[in-house]
């Protein structure tokens, strides 16, 4: 019984703890990622953004949840009743799936695999699925039509996204796949300086692949309603909506642990470079990031569709194509 | 008892697969076949995963998963292709169904009864140089060396595919407006607007 207990349960325990030190922080980071949103637009257009609930408005996210919870659930008529339940679902589950793999510090992730970069691109790939089924079991036009949009969006970004992970994992060199060794590698010198036009084209494919301002057409107000979620309704609907910032912030995540040295303090002086301070420096960053985005979405007008189709397959494309053989020759002639 | 829960995962995930493997074939959907299709997969790379091949898991579902099926199930949704067509076509292509089957299934049992595929003896294990390294690096050396003429061929035939299907799709339709954005930059003030007195009650004319 002790034996089972000591191999089994508490191992067991053990990872469901570990899961909740990431993803509590992570849904929590989500719920004001919201409040964020709509502070930081507020700040753009001079207004004061939600104030009432709470002081400063920091209760809000949780009347959004409440109220969202108890609205009803309309099933559209004719729609596929499973899939159209799964899609909000999946896209939440590989929301919180990927951080599976994030470094916090430099000797915590929940799972430390080797292929941690293939992972998280492979969960990111997947993302689009949620979206695809819900548009297609809403039985509905817009719907259908801000899901092919994002799918077709998605796929193409996709690529010039995985040149740019092969430029750092040939930078990074053996052992590259593994996301603490991406970090231990840019002691130093952080991706983005060496890296700056992947940083940068990296940074607006993140916004592409989140379906975010600029590129946020699948949900383009004033052609297609809503896009993908339009007949979503309380819970479902709010899943999406976590989705969507869930995936923000891991894509911000994801572009701090590729260029701007993950968990590393940017000055290693006195305490800053210690190890605890590493969460708060990783929070930090990802934080600047995922503000970015925000400011993005304040400032810059909707792109039109075949633009934003131009730009990902003839500008980011090659771009990153001749950055991969640029830096696989500079490696390669200077023998790096 | 690590053992055991392996195992037990190792049958979860072939169930899944062996199951939806079957759905594809007899959900009367069709989108719902392709979605299993995808589950298919995703559980395919599972067992990749626990049998230790993890970069290849990985590629399954970046390129399969996430690229490939993406398509697949654009086609199927665009197509409307109606239900309850579950035995139609039995009659024309059964046979052939039968055959490809057979096939498949004899070429599955030459290479489970063959010796390099059995459990005891893992590939690594017959190339001492490969046995330290981990699975990307091996299927690397592998890649790059001795079959390097036969991975840059098929690179070569998906790259034919591709600009075949382009060709076949790409024609020149004549009244389409493109936009051409160097045109759009080099334009000049002048070219764009032109200043006109107007005398009230005429109109510009």
């Amino acid at each position: 019984m002790i034996d089972l207990f000591l191999t089994v349960v508490w191992p067991g325990l053990k990872i469901l703890l570990t899961i909740l030190v990431v993803i509590v922080p992570v849904i929590l980071g989500v719920a004001y990622m919201t409040l964020a949103e709509r502070k930081v637009i507020a700040a753009a257009q001079f207004r004061h953004g939600p104030n009432v609930v709470g002081p400063f408005g920091v209760l809000q996210p949780w009347a959004d949840a409440l109220k969202l919870m108890f609205k009803e659930v309309i099933l559209p008529a004719g729609a596929n009743k499973i899939v159209f339940f799964l899609a909000p679902m999946l896209t939440f589950a590989l929301a919180m799936l990927a951080w599976a793999v994030m470094p916090i510090t430099e000797n915590f992730a929940i799972a430390d695999i080797n292929l941690g970069l293939l992972y998280l691109f492979a969960i990111s790939s997947l993302g689009v699925y949620g979206i695809i089924m819900s548009g297609w079991a809403s039985n509905s036009k817009y719907p259908f039509l801000g899901a092919l949009r994002s799918a077709a969006q998605m796929v193409s970004y996709e690529v010039s996204m995985g040149l740019i992970i092969i430029t750092v994992v040939i930078t990074v060199g053996a052992g590259g796949f593994n996301l603490g060794n991406i970090v231990e590698a840019q002691r130093g010198l952080w991706f983005a300086i060496p890296h700056f036009p992947m940083f940068v084209v990296f940074f607006i494919s993140a916004l592409a692949e989140t379906n975010r301002a600029p590129f946020d057409l699948p949900e383009g107000e004033s052609e297609l309603v809503a896009g993908y979620f339009l007949e979503y309704s309380s819970m479902q609907f709010a899943l999406f909506f976590l989705g969507e910032y869930a995936n923000i912030l891991l894509m911000s995540a994801m572009t701090v642990t590729l260029f701007l040295g993950g968990y590393l303090s940017p000055v290693d002086i006195w305490f800053l470079g210690d190890v605890w301070m590493q969460p708060i420096w990783f929070v930090l960053k990802t934080s600047f990031i995922a503000f970015v985005f925000l400011w993005v979405r304040a400032t810059v007008p909707r792109y039109r569709y075949d633009q934003l189709m131009r730009l990902g397959w003839k500008v980011f494309l090659p771009l990153s194509l001749f950055w991969v053989v640029l830096t696989s020759g500079v490696i390669v002639g200077f023998g790096l | 008892m690590a053992e055991i829960i392996t195992g037990l995962t190792f049958y979860l995930f072939a169930a899944v697969t062996i199951a939806s493997a079957v759905m594809v074939v007899g959900s009367r959907n069709a989108v719902h076949s392709v979605l299993f299709l995808i589950l298919a997969f995703f559980t395919c790379s599972a067992l990749f995963v626990l049998r230790g091949a993890e970069f290849v898991a990985m590629i399954l579902v970046i390129v399969y998963v996430g690229a490939v099926a993406v398509l697949f199930l654009f086609v199927v949704m665009m197509l409307h292709v109606g239900e309850n067509r579950l035995f139609q076509g039995v009659k024309r292509f059964g046979l052939v169904g039968v055959l490809v089957g057979l096939a498949v299934a004899a070429e599955l049992i030459i290479v489970i009864t063959t010796r390099a595929f059995r459990q005891d003896a893992p590939a690594a294990a017959t190339d001492p140089a490969m046995a330290d390294l981990n699975v990307t690096e091996a299927l690397g050396r592998i890649l790059y060396t001795d079959y390097f003429l036969l991975f840059q061929m098929s690179g070569l035939v998906l790259l034919v595919a591709m600009i075949g299907a382009i060709t076949l799709t790409l024609r020149q339709r004549d009244g389409v407006k493109k936009q051409s954005i160097p045109q759009q930059i080099e334009r000049k003030r002048d070219e764009a607007v032109a200043l006109r007195k107007v005398e009230s009650g005429k109109g510009i004319g």
